[in-house]
């Protein structure tokens, strides 16, 4: 049986950006109770052992935000969680720290103002020419509303957003949950700037094809949105209505096709040149030379990069399903 | 233990640029008497990026794969985690929703083929772990791996999304992972603790976010070998790509000399239950790694 309270110490992040120099960490033990949430443990650091331990709190119902932090790593929402649940994944040590360490400006309170700029930069809204006298209601099926449902559900807390490896380390990536919003306007009837917001999203450095396909964002949305499938469904909607444009990154996507077709497998040495262009492929010759040294561009099956991926069993089969089957063209 | 039997989905990167991958999986299976048939079927499984082009037919492609494991009557196998995932996620969205798993098999039909899901999907890495048993594992090992710190680097696409995973990684925690922790203890070596080893390689944009992908490769072997790490061992052949290919151009962008040797995880399983050389095959590495076995021979 579980039991009914455990003693657990909190290690803290600790920075005033106005008067510290470095960060520093604080430890606090406390006993924590089955039913006590992180937010619960963050108020009893305030309130019984130093008043001047900083975070952002607001409606403790999940639904404002305001309190996204990361626990040994972990993006959560500081006013769903239950504490000893994370006791049981991470022992009795929780390390608390801000969502994003270099954005802070006082302990667990960092400047969001990339998170908003960036949100605010897919137009998060219906854009539509309204009628200001409407004689009747704009309708919508079951099926058009359920397409962004789920989506809707975002609190905009940044947990995905700081989570994501890539709006670390390139500054100009929208994020996902930027993406996200841009994905549940598109597809929203009403909206008339679809096809605006898919160009944004297709932008090489700051568009969806930057993400790297970490599922991160999936794992630290606490509302489960899975904003890592809205990335999906928006780069197959650039396909699907034209706005795709013909560059390294979409190449990619599409020359896999190119193998399969003819091998069933993916053609590894077609596949970067396809992408890169002839003239790009010289990026990877020091490369190339290095697998080829160390037998993984091999020999073994014919002269490398002419006609020695081995084929698949039935390739006629998968052939057949590609002709059939598939939806864009690029 | 009834002997185990599984249907092989390679992947298309242990049919070409990793066949040691291939070798050292087939050498342990052999080892451990673990019976394994190879779908010659299976196509690529897209590798994350035919998805973005064209969803509908990623799942169509997939659940074909999935069709042939089926027809066996066998749990389909993986030794890439991207495979694993497109797999699984292809398999989750057919088994949840009905609609779409009836327009796949439409298109199915057209070759002779249904899928029904009755197949698992899993990886190699946990069929060794919750299937055949850490300690059936100790109990063969030829050479144990103890002079070696072993850094556990475990790739995106087997933790994440976990709920997709659900039983098929054993529940791994994508914030704490430890199979591989798990495993290089069980081979008598000494697992590494890093922060990054639970964080992306960067593999899927490499052409196109060169800069992005070579730091996230960057910050996660500089953080091993600052712990002190001999190794890196990895179940995802992309992330071994990633790793063990583009060490020098990693090395460049942050500014600190890269060496570490990346194994894929079957390969230092081999090591330890005494596969030959040719069979475990460091010598396909661009970062030299043919020292390790000689170590241990």
């Amino acid at each position: 049986m579980k039991p009914d309270s455990v003693k657990v110490t909190l290690k803290t992040f600790r920075f005033n950006a106005e008067t510290d120099y470095l960060p520093y960490y604080k430890h606090y033990e406390m006993k924590v109770g089955k039913d006590e949430l992180i937010l619960d443990l963050l108020n009893r650091i305030k309130w019984e052992h130093d008043g001047s331990f900083s975070y952002r709190r607001s409606c403790r119902h999940g639904i404002c935000g305001a309190c996204g932090i990361k626990v040994n790593g972990r993006a959560t929402l500081a006013c769903k969680q239950n504490a000893l649940e994370l006791v049981e994944l991470f022992g009795n040590e929780l390390l608390i720290e801000p969502q994003s360490k270099k954005r802070v400006v006082k302990d667990m309170i960092i400047d969001k103002k990339d998170f908003w700029d960036k949100h605010a930069k897919v137009k998060p809204y219906v854009a539509t020419d309204i009628d200001p006298h409407p004689e009747h209601e704009t309708k919508q099926s079951i099926e058009e509303f359920n397409k962004f449902l789920d989506s809707d559900l975002c609190i905009q807390c940044g947990n995905c957003h700081y989570a994501c490896p890539v709006v670390e380390v390139n500054e100009n990536y929208l994020g996902p949950a930027a993406f996200n919003a841009a994905y549940r306007f598109t597809v929203d009837t009403r909206d008339e700037v679809g096809e605006e917001r898919l160009k944004l999203t297709a932008q090489m450095e700051s568009g969806v094809w930057d993400c790297v396909k970490c599922f991160e964002c999936a794992e630290a949305c606490p509302k489960e949105i899975n904003p890592i499938e809205k990335i999906t469904k928006l780069h197959n909607l650039q396909f699907e209505q034209g706005v795709a444009e013909r560059n390294i990154a979409t190449r990619h996507a599409e020359g896999f096709l190119r193998g399969m077709k003819k091998y069933g497998y993916l053609d590894e040495a077609d596949i970067v040149s396809y992408s890169e262009g002839y003239l790009g492929m010289y990026k990877h010759l020091k490369t190339a030379a290095k697998m080829l040294r160390a037998g993984k561009i091999h020999w073994h099956s014919g002269i490398p990069f002419i006609n020695s991926v081995p084929k698949i069993k039935n390739l006629n089969e998968v052939q057949k399903l590609i002709k059939i089957s598939q939806t864009n063209k690029l | 233990m009834s002997q185990l039997h599984y249907a092989l989905f390679t992947g298309c990167t242990a049919k070409q640029s990793t066949p040691e991958l291939l070798s050292s999986t087939l050498a342990v299976a052999k080892k451990l008497g673990i019976k394994i048939t190879i779908l010659e079927e299976a196509s690529c499984c897209g590798a994350s990026h035919l998805q973005d082009f064209d969803e509908f037919l990623a799942h169509v492609l997939n659940a074909r794969n999935i069709c042939y494991a089926e027809k066996l009557g066998l749990t389909m196998i993986t030794i890439c985690n991207t495979c694993q995932l497109n797999s699984a996620m292809t398999k989750h969205a057919l088994d949840t929703d009905p609609k779409l798993k009836a327009r796949v098999n439409e298109k199915l039909a057209e070759v002779g083929l249904e899928y029904k899901g009755t197949s698992e999907i899993k990886h190699f890495l946990y069929c060794l772990i919750d299937e055949y048993g850490l300690d059936n594992i100790k109990n063969r090992i030829k050479v144990p791996l103890s002079q070696f710190n072993i850094a556990p680097f475990y790739g995106c696409h087997n933790i994440r999304p976990s709920e997709l995973h659900n039983n098929a990684n054993g529940k791994e925690n994508p914030y704490n992972p430890t199979s591989l922790d798990k495993l290089i203890e069980a081979l008598e070596g000494h697992p590494v603790d890093y922060a990054h080893k639970n964080k992306c390689c960067g593999f899927h944009v490499e052409l196109q976010a060169n800069h992005t992908s070579e730091v996230l490769a960057g910050n996660a072997m500089v953080d091993a070998i600052d712990n002190n790490a001999d190794l890196m061992v990895t179940p995802c052949p992309l992330c071994h790509l990633k790793m063990d290919t583009y060490q020098d151009d990693v090395g460049h962008v942050i500014g600190r000399d890269v060496e570490l040797p990346v194994l894929h995880m079957p390969q230092m399983v081999a090591l330890a239950l005494g596969c030959t050389e040719k069979e475990i095959g460091l010598n396909f590495h661009v970062q030299k790694a043919t020292h390790l076995y000689s170590k241990t021979a």
